[in-house]
């Protein structure tokens, strides 16, 4: 009788294993790199990787019907990843530069960024959102980040010194503590960060320069690139972007102001 | 051929190229100097550290043995927390006013860090010396500082040194954890570079290449310096 027992529960235990392996098999995994400091394009809520670039990617796993699997890493890393092959793409909010266009393909522009000037509120150390009050100024920025390669070209600012961060909240944490004059980085996350840390704030003014967001994915990958493009140019017909960026700045108030009411 | 071609303008591009290769030679000032002081600073904690917690075993002076409990707690947190923690904390909480000298912060954590290990190998070194060497000194005439510096530390030096060298070793590639805190260290700098030329290969290979030189040549001084010590051995 114990017998049967074990071969019935032997043979239970490999049928669901069995079952795991073929349901794993069906759907392939669609592997893309992002860096969850970016909110509202990428951002932790609790232990799930959401934002903009989530429910994008998202779209673009569904449309191939594929599994999406998020793998979340260093800025600088995430670009290597997909100059690798490491991931199948990376969306991190990736402006596009030719130095970056020289390692890697970029599909069509997604989202029009703006790029601010954060600085400590009760002690701005930077005037104004301009090249010329960055002269001689500590600008933090995240390494390989687009501000990085645009403040570390003498013809658009001569600051003091360049700190390059992994992660925004340690910049933002020296900031606060005056170790650094401002940091240089994208509107949206920018006011994420400064609705998070109310030491700091935004500089009012004209954006210091513009850029666009696109996915990056291996040279050569066009089957990827045709893939992704088609999947972005229907988001946009449908609104479906300005609408994911709604749904994640509006969520993000909400729930400050939830928070607030609590209190 | 072609492949060849390949590598060799990858290492252009991660070393001529836009002058990068002042990056490397910054990068390595930067870890050559917290290195240095952070050794330096291990070896004062971790002989006074040693010192004292050998010599509250051997007198009964209550000062000696509350400081050897104060000692023994200090080697349990530092050796019992990972050094990347000790320095968010370092960084975060205690220097972390305008200005604030990254070698110095460097120093001070890896010193701090480093010095908890030593003073273990010391405290090991400082028992293995026979009872009778002390008891020598103190009948000469000497005190038991007098007996430990003139007598005891020279003979317990010679006996740690390789293990002394380990733990050098071991600090001078620990520094490259401070490159978190966006300290331009020589791994800060391949980093950098790598975010520029999106090839990591190059730069980690030059950053392996350079940390490989440094250790040989501190483990040949090293041996320089225990054949010195080993003359007295002949006599």
């Amino acid at each position: 009788m114990k017998k049967l027992k074990v071969i019935a529960l032997t043979a239970a235990v490999m049928a669901m294993a069995c079952s795991t392996v073929v349901m794993a098999e069906e759907k392939e995994d669609l592997i893309i790199a992002t860096e969850a400091g970016f909110a509202p394009y990428e951002y932790m809520k609790g232990d799930q990787i959401v934002g903009v670039d989530i429910d994008i990617a998202q779209a673009i796993a569904d449309d191939m019907g594929r599994n999406l699997v998020i793998q979340n890493m260093d800025f600088d890393a995430a670009l290597l990843a997909v100059q690798q092959g490491m991931v199948d793409f990376a969306i991190a909010g990736i402006s596009v530069n030719e130095e970056r266009e020289e390692a890697m393909d970029f599909s069509d522009r997604y989202v029009d960024s703006t790029e601010v000037v954060v600085v400590n509120k009760e002690n701005p150390m930077v005037e104004a959102p301009t090249s010329e009050a960055l002269k001689d100024k500590i600008v933090a920025v995240q390494q390989g980040n687009i501000a990085d390669i645009w403040v570390s070209n003498p013809d658009n600012a001569e600051p003091a010194e360049v700190v390059r961060y992994t992660k925004f909240a340690m910049a933002a944490e020296d900031l606060k503590n005056d170790k650094v004059d401002c940091i240089i980085m994208d509107e949206l996350p920018a006011q994420d960060l400064v609705s998070q840390n109310p030491e700091l704030m935004i500089l009012e003014g004209d954006p210091l320069f513009q850029d666009q967001y696109a996915i990056a994915v291996q040279k050569g990958n066009q089957e990827m690139l045709d893939e992704i493009n088609k999947v972005i140019a229907q988001l946009k017909e449908e609104g479906k972007i300005d609408e994911f960026i709604a749904n994640h700045t509006q969520t993000e108030a909400t729930d400050a102001e939830a928070e607030a009411e609590a209190e | 051929m072609e492949w060849f071609q390949n590598v060799c303008q990858d290492f252009y591009n991660a070393t001529i190229r836009e002058d990068r290769y002042l990056a490397y030679l910054e990068g390595l000032k930067v870890t050559i100097q917290i290195s240095f002081f952070a050794v330096l600073v291990g070896i004062v904690i971790g002989i006074i550290i040693a010192t004292i917690r050998v010599s509250a075993k051997q007198t009964k002076s209550k000062i000696l043995a509350v400081l050897s409990k104060i000692c023994g707690a200090y080697v349990t947190v530092f050796r019992g927390t990972p050094v990347m923690v000790q320095l968010m904390i370092i960084y975060f909480w205690i220097f972390n006013t305008r200005g604030a000298n990254q070698i110095l912060i460097g120093t001070v954590c890896f010193g701090l860090n480093s010095g908890a290990y030593i003073a273990e190998i010391m405290r090991g070194g400082i028992e293995s010396i026979d009872k009778g060497q002390t008891e020598a000194g103190r009948s000469l005439g000497f005190n038991g500082l007098q007996t430990m510096r003139y007598i005891i530390l020279p003979q317990a030096i010679k006996n740690v040194l390789p293990a002394l060298g380990n733990e050098f070793i071991a600090l001078i590639k620990e520094t490259s954890v401070i490159s978190t805190i966006a300290v331009n260290d020589l791994m800060k700098m391949a980093s950098f570079v790598t975010s520029r030329t999106y090839n990591p290969l190059p730069p980690y290979i030059i950053a392996a290449v350079i940390y490989f030189v440094i250790v040989v040549l501190l483990t040949k001084l090293l041996g320089i310096f225990e054949r010195r010590l080993a003359k007295s051995d002949h006599y």
